[in-house]
């Protein structure tokens, strides 16, 4: 009795003390595996990675962690890859509606986490005003860009800027909205750079998080595209609708233009910080020049790189991996996918500041004979070299193994189907190499198959082309040369040649064209030309050749012959709708002075069956029947 | 045994015999044909490059029936379908021809009530017909003779941006498909009902003795063109 007289005591006691703290008190307990939105927006450090997860969330057309195909396609490179998608691209005949296209929902779902970053930081209460304000310009970067991503594909697009909520009524009326038109589209992305400018740091040093150069750049760069489809728009009637959703009106030309050069001035006049060019010191050489340019991708605190997706140990990509030269392969079986074609090679002009193809042949059509591999690929911009790994040019210090056989004086070729393949040459029984460790062979995939190797953002780093380790080279998304080149093309629009010449010739002058041009040389063949060698694989050209309207009429669908290829390079509408290579050969003839020396023929790789053709259905991504039917106030695409 | 036999093989054989019929549904037997045409005569095209759609209501399916449903070089189309009520358009700015819109500009649909198989003729105003193709070879040289039409002649009218003869070893024959063409702009036409091209015929791999031909017009911001019917023509 007693003992449970002690016990109930002992209970009543103790229920007793825990019993005097409040229900709300004991029951109100801190969650310790999420965190709330006040606790979010009262600390700037979490506010910053909530800010990371939706930097992270941007897309590029072409994209370093988005792997290699993403800047294939085009005739632009060959893809040496048997399976996947790769030869794909060389296979098909054109493109389905749907091509380029974003996953509409989690598009809209990334809209939204933007609106709602910008309510609670603007109710926040924890943070300073100047945090709240450099958060809230950052986010409408974020923002404006990925119209801007949206825009470029699919024209007009519903318009959100808050946060909408579904009240449960089982009515959707109001959360349905129509597209808005294209030139509403790049006046929200203009009117939001103009307006978050000033708040965002005007830093160099600034490049993976929003700058005032970077709301300049992409307001330059939306205002260009803007001006040129509605003054290139007109070549196309039947790319448009009716309710403005496509197509920009002729007369909004000169405003847009003018807007772009106004933009791209205030970056150029170092209102947004102290951008210039990546340059080599004065008095380098054309290699040094061509190393300079491979390194403005590769240097990350480059003056030039404006705002990029930047990558670090533990955050890498494939790219080099992918697409290095075979006998770098850090992993058998992973290299070499992606092969500049000759379209663009034979693009890179002579320093005299005219355009030639590679002279293989001479008038009578026969051979000619080069003392060095490399002499065919003499007195061009550096740009050449800068951005493509040429048959005897070097990575990580070695020089690469590009040729296709030996020839002999009456033509004939002497190859194997691999390097490690020996045959014996004629008056000789002991077998040789007879072919390059690198290419080409048609068919040999992760080896060459066009003569040529990509060195734009590959790096150069031991170890970057590991799967384990990967490469953390940077995705530049704006930089200062391609500003340079807005303005130029802008200015020209406006008719202003002179100052056209100025802005092209410093980006010349960098890859060694040392002659300048003059007003009288800048037309829009010139404007076309420079952005695509300046330019090449940076997701850019796709877009260029959509905005001026030239994609139907470069990729007509028509194969590319050897004269196609060789004549009208440099003109906008040459037209380039199979990727071919550029093959060396190694002269056999003993006894004569030809022996030992280089001769190259043109080749176009036998996996390239189809030709490109870009139908005007194609110039505005497809939007779903699903997001339609879901929506029915969406208006279909153009000729679709 | 005979207990195996009576247990086993016959509820097996029963079982086949009716398994075919419950689960499976029929496939869809109904042939739905025809061809564009105008005035009784048929709009020959490229293949694979001007797409009518179907359309369904009911059943869920949102979009079109298939995809990529195109004409036929000759302009005719076919689909199996079930029994049932469709609607055909063919999309805006698709083929060298205009198909009727309505008030809102939107491409009108044709309703087809299918109930067995049925032809469907798709008349359509093409903005040029091509009359008296006449296309013959020698000495490796073929040459064509033809008259342009010009069909619409009201404010929609548009101009012809050339004219064009494409040959090819085999029957598919277009700006895409050819070993040899010759073209001619819209601008150095004289006289549109007698146009008169050349093209020398290139060396065949292997050997033929016989190529294809067809003259095409393509018409100024219009992407797809208006053929010819094809020609075997031997050599």
């Amino acid at each position: 009795m007693k003992k449970i007289l002690s016990i109930f005591t002992v209970l009543i006691i103790v229920a007793g003390m825990w019993g005097c703290k409040k229900d709300s008190s004991f029951l109100d307990v801190q969650p310790n595996t999420f965190l709330t939105n006040e606790q979010v927006f009262s600390d700037p450090n979490l506010v910053l990675s909530v800010l990371a997860d939706l930097y992270n969330r941007q897309v590029d057309f072409s994209s370093l962690n988005a792997g290699w195909g993403s800047f294939a396609d085009f005739s632009e490179s060959f893809p040496s890859e048997n399976s996947g998608f790769g030869r794909g691209i060389v296979q098909n005949t054109g493109w389905g509606y749907g091509s380029w296209g974003l996953n509409w929902f989690a598009s809209y779902n990334y809209i939204r986490d933007l609106n709602l970053f910008l309510q609670r930081d603007s109710a926040a209460t924890g943070l300073s005003d100047q945090q709240k304000k450099r958060f809230s310009a950052e986010a409408r970067f974020l923002r404006a860009n990925f119209y801007f991503e949206m825009v470029k594909r699919y024209g007009g697009v519903p318009l959100i800027t808050t946060p909408l909520t579904y009240d449960y009524s089982g009515k959707v009326n109001d959360l349905q909205f129509p597209r808005a038109t294209e030139s509403q589209m790049y006046d929200f992305i203009i009117n939001e750079a103009e307006a978050i400018k000033n708040d965002l740091p005007a830093d160099v040093s600034e490049k993976s998080r929003a700058s005032k150069g970077a709301a300049l750049a992409m307001e330059a760069r939306a205002a260009l595209y803007a001006g040129s489809i509605a003054r290139y728009g007109a070549t196309t009637p039947a790319v448009s609708l009716p309710g403005g959703e496509v197509g920009i009106d002729q007369s909004k030309a000169v405003g847009y233009y003018t807007i772009a050069l106004r933009a791209a001035k205030e970056i150029i006049d170092g209102q947004a910080g102290a951008y210039k060019l990546y340059t080599a010191p004065a008095g380098a050489s054309m290699d040094q020049l061509s190393q300079n340019f491979a390194n403005l991708f590769i240097d990350k605190t480059s003056p030039e790189t404006i705002f990029m997706k930047d990558f670090a140990t533990g955050v890498t990509h494939a790219f080099t991996t992918n697409d290095q030269p075979f006998s770098f392969s850090d992993e058998g079986g992973d290299a070499g996918r992606l092969n500049p074609s000759l379209n663009l090679a034979e693009q890179f002009e002579k320093l005299d500041n005219t355009f030639a193809p590679f002279a293989t042949t001479d008038a009578s059509g026969k051979p000619v004979f080069y003392k060095n591999v490399q002499d065919i690929f003499a007195d061009r911009d550096a740009r050449l070299a800068g951005t493509i790994i040429l048959p005897g040019g070097s990575f990580k210090g070695q020089t690469v193994d590009i040729w296709a056989g030996y020839r002999l004086a009456d033509g004939t070729i002497i190859t194997s189907d691999e390097s490690d393949h020996l045959k014996p040459l004629p008056g000789s029984s002991v077998p040789v190499q007879v072919v390059g460790g690198d290419g080409p062979v048609n068919g040999l995939e992760l080896h060459t198959q066009t003569g040529f190797y990509i060195r734009k953002y590959l790096d150069p780093a031991v170890g970057s082309g590991r799967r384990g380790q990967g490469s953390t080279v940077a995705f530049i998304r704006y930089r200062y040369g391609e500003v340079l080149l807005n303005a130029a093309e802008a200015a020209f629009e406006l008719g202003d040649n002179a100052t056209a010449a100025t802005y092209l010739n410093q980006v010349r002058a960098r890859a060694g064209l040392t002659i300048p041009l003059t007003p009288s040389d800048i037309d829009f063949n010139r404007i076309v030309h420079e952005r695509r060698v300046e330019l090449a694989f940076e997701g850019l050209y796709f877009y260029d050749m959509k905005r001026w309207r030239l994609a139907h009429i470069v990729w007509d669908g028509r194969p590319t012959t050897l004269s196609d290829l060789k004549t009208n390079i440099g003109k906008a509408t040459q037209h380039s709708t199979q990727p071919w290579g550029l093959w060396p050969y190694k002269e056999y003839e003993p006894g004569s002075p030809n022996n030992g020396t280089w001769v190259f023929k043109e080749t176009l790789p036998s996996l390239v069956t189809g030709a490109n053709r870009f139908l005007l259905g194609n110039y505005y991504t497809q939007i779903g029947d699903d997001v339609i039917a879901a929506n029915p106030k969406i208006v279909k695409q153009p000729n679709q | 045994m005979k207990s195996i036999f009576k247990y086993i093989v016959i509820p097996a054989l029963f079982l086949s015999v009716y398994s075919c019929k419950k689960d499976n549904r029929a496939a869809p037997g109904t042939f739905l044909t025809g061809a564009i045409m105008y005035k009784g005569d048929s709009i020959n095209v490229e293949r694979n490059q001007v797409p009518y759609q179907l359309y369904q209501y009911g059943f869920g399916k949102v979009g079109q029936i298939g995809n990529n449903t195109t004409f036929q070089q000759n302009g005719s189309y076919s689909q199996v379908l079930y029994d049932g009520d469709y609607k055909l358009i063919i999309p805006n700015g698709q083929g060298p021809f205009l198909w009727k819109k309505d008030a809102n500009g939107n491409p009108d649909s044709l309703a087809i009530s299918l109930k067995g198989n049925q032809t469907v003729n798709l008349d359509v105003t093409p903005y040029y017909m091509i009359r008296n193709a006449q296309i013959t070879a020698s000495g490796g040289i073929v040459t064509a003779n033809f008259k342009v039409e010009k069909i619409i002649t009201d404010s929609l009218a548009k101009d012809i941006e050339r004219v064009s003869l494409y040959i090819n070893k085999t029957q598919f024959v277009s700006a895409g498909d050819n070993i040899a063409l010759k073209d001619m702009a819209g601008s150095s036409i004289t006289d549109p009902n007698n146009i008169t091209l050349t093209v020398t015929v290139p060396p065949i791999t292997p050997t033929q003795n016989y190529i294809f031909a067809r003259v095409g017009v393509k018409i100024a911001n219009v992407e797809d063109m208006i053929f010819s019917p094809l020609q075997k023509i031997p050599l």
